[in-house]
């Protein structure tokens, strides 16, 4: 039953043919069955199956939306009260939150079930889930690869079918680039749809929340319950609340689809280009067009990134002392030894490189050069976007250059690991909306995800787009062997 | 670009993160590549052009300077590794 779409789901637990106990119970039975997979830190199978015992409740009195009753999965980026939030480090390996994130509040007063919390890269800082203090994840396609990340546990625990639906944050490609290696569909909305309050804050001016599931209808249903103001976030934008499924029906015919020539060029692996055609070739069937656009400064992203957030992320981790929360060294001289001693052994090598990264940029004498520089090069980057999008509807591109990667391949060098976001980076740094949904598999049979992104706040048009695609084609229904 | 490993010490101790040598020398070979990456910026000409901080370019929203949290002392101490009285304790800096 689990397997079903969050409407069938829906329609299951209104007609009481299912109850949310059972879904639950299938859920933690699936966990349990791919625990090899790693995908989750914590699993909260009693606060679960009470949430759902309340969900049944609530059904039985005929109230509430889609999600009462249906389990979900938090990355553990997302504070819980009463739960452990790690952020995949060793410096939160004990940390319980005493209050929620405004995400995991809206989902919890819409009725959804939490049943754990996911595996991540450290503070979110990865593409590959191999930085997790906990052990990396492995993907359902082939468990000798990576799944991507830094979401991949969320992105893992659709795609094996353990959870319908799962949050995952998106600072450089954490959302899009997972979903694209694990075959499954996942948003990144506008910057400041989603509340930061209670999201362990990587670099704040790029991190947003966003949606997985199986397919962009049920990650319409789920953004619309995640996504809204909030006044505890100063960057939260202060709009009307949206029903991102409202426009899913919508024909293509008419929409222009562009294609930023930078993106189909060297360095996209053969196979991975042969799935994309396909894809946009079926595009063009449902009566799309096609044109080519230009982002021109788009090979400036992972640079002007890769100053922008290590300088936020250095500020933001400073945070962790080991004064309030967090770990703190068994043994040190005085407070600048239990400092230095409780953050070498709380951060694991690539959150500490991203930190030393920042504190030089930022560093008397380089600011200029490099942060106000890297600043300029987002407004050019940003620019491009607005010019593209006056020439299209939607981009298209790729998500990632290749396929998932083999576990270990490329964990010892972090430019290798950084250049693989080169096609993400640049809509986080524009505050874009992003999508990437299942368009085929490469070589091995390993999912490939296409890319759609729209301007400011057409988060609808683009899960309008990848529903339509759906409807059309069956990628999004293929499953990983043995799950 | 190439850190000396001088500065690599020296953002260490400004970030307050202990390192030995040997991870001063691991560390500056992996940053070295990073900024050879970075570098790239330095090949643009920004002149004009207004530094972006935020997608939408909006000003901090402002809110009444009024209390808006209620008093979770107890909450919030119970996940600190070291209190007493109310406090937060650390290690002796005033002799």
């Amino acid at each position: 039953m689990i397997d079903s779409s969050l409407t069938e789901l829906a329609a299951a637990l209104a007609g009481r043919r299912v109850s949310s106990v059972e879904l639950t119970q299938e859920a933690l039975a699936r966990i349990a069955a791919h625990q090899d997979l790693n995908a989750f830190i914590t699993v909260d199978e009693a606060g679960a199956l009470e949430a759902a015992r309340a969900a049944d409740d609530r059904r039985a009195q005929g109230t509430g939306g889609p999600l009462v009753g249906i389990p979900l999965a938090h990355k553990d980026v997302f504070c819980t009260e009463g739960l452990a939030t790690t952020c995949g480090s060793r410096m939160l390996a004990n940390f319980v939150s005493p209050y929620d994130a405004h995400v995991v509040s809206r989902l919890r007063a819409a009725g959804a079930v939490c049943v754990g919390k996911t595996n991540m890269d450290e503070f979110a800082m990865g593409s590959s889930n191999e930085n997790s203090y906990f052990g990396p994840v492995k993907n359902p396609w082939d468990r000798e690869r990576i799944p991507g990340g830094s979401s991949g546990g969320s992105a893992v625990a659709v795609a094996a079918g353990m959870v319908p639906i799962a949050t995952g944050t998106d600072t450089g490609g954490s959302i899009r680039q997972p979903a694209s290696l694990c075959g499954v569909t996942g948003i990144k909305p506008t910057y400041g749809v989603v509340s930061r309050y209670g999201m362990v804050a990587y670099a704040s001016s790029l991190d947003q929340g966003g949606a997985f599931a199986r397919s962009a209808q049920d990650c319409a249903l789920l953004l619309s319950a995640m996504a809204g103001f909030d006044s505890r976030d100063s960057t939260s934008l202060d709009r009307p609340p949206e029903d991102y499924t409202r426009g899913l029906d919508q024909p293509l015919a008419g929409l222009r689809i562009g294609l930023p020539k930078e993106f189909f060029a060297d360095g996209l692996a053969a196979d991975v280009r042969a799935a994309l055609d396909g894809a946009l070739a079926e595009y063009r069937r449902l009566g799309a067009t096609l044109v080519e656009v230009s982002l021109p400064n788009a090979r400036l992203a992972i640079p002007a990134y890769y100053v922008i957030a290590p300088a936020e992320a250095s500020s933001n981790l400073s945070r962790f002392d080991g004064v309030r929360y967090g770990h703190r060294a068994a043994e040190y001289s005085d407070l600048q030894d239990m400092y230095s001693r409780s953050r070498a052994e709380g951060f694991g090598a690539e959150v500490k490189r991203r930190i030393l990264i920042g504190t030089y940029v930022l560093s008397h004498g380089y600011y200029d050069a490099y942060y106000i520089q890297a600043q300029k090069l987002r407004r050019l980057i940003a620019q491009d976007f607005a010019a593209a999008l006056n020439e299209c509807d939607v981009i298209a591109g790729p998500v990632s250059p290749t396929t998932a990667w083999r576990i270990g391949e490329k964990s010892d060098d972090p430019v290798q690991m950084y250049l693989s976001d080169i096609y993400t980076i640049a809509v986080n740094l524009a505050g874009l909306p992003g999508l990437s949904l299942p368009a085929g598999v490469g070589a091995e049979g390993l999912p490939v995800g296409l890319q759609l992104i729209g301007n400011y706040f057409a988060e609808a048009r683009l899960l309008n787009a990848a529903h339509q695609f759906q409807l059309a084609t069956d990628w999004h229904q293929r499953r990983p062997p043995a799950t | 670009m190439s850190l000396t490993p001088e500065a690599v010490h020296h953002i260490a101790r400004l970030a307050r993160i202990a390192m030995n040598a040997d991870e001063e020398k691991a560390t500056r070979d992996k940053l070295d590549g990073i900024f050879a990456l970075i570098e790239a910026m330095q090949a643009v000409d920004t002149t004009g052009v207004e530094p972006m901080s935020h997608p939408q370019d909006i000003a901090q929203r402002l809110r009444p300077d009024e209390v808006t949290e209620s008093d979770r002392r107890d909450a919030f101490q119970n996940i600190a590794p070291q209190t007493a009285g109310g406090l937060y304790l650390v290690p002796r800096v005033i002799e």
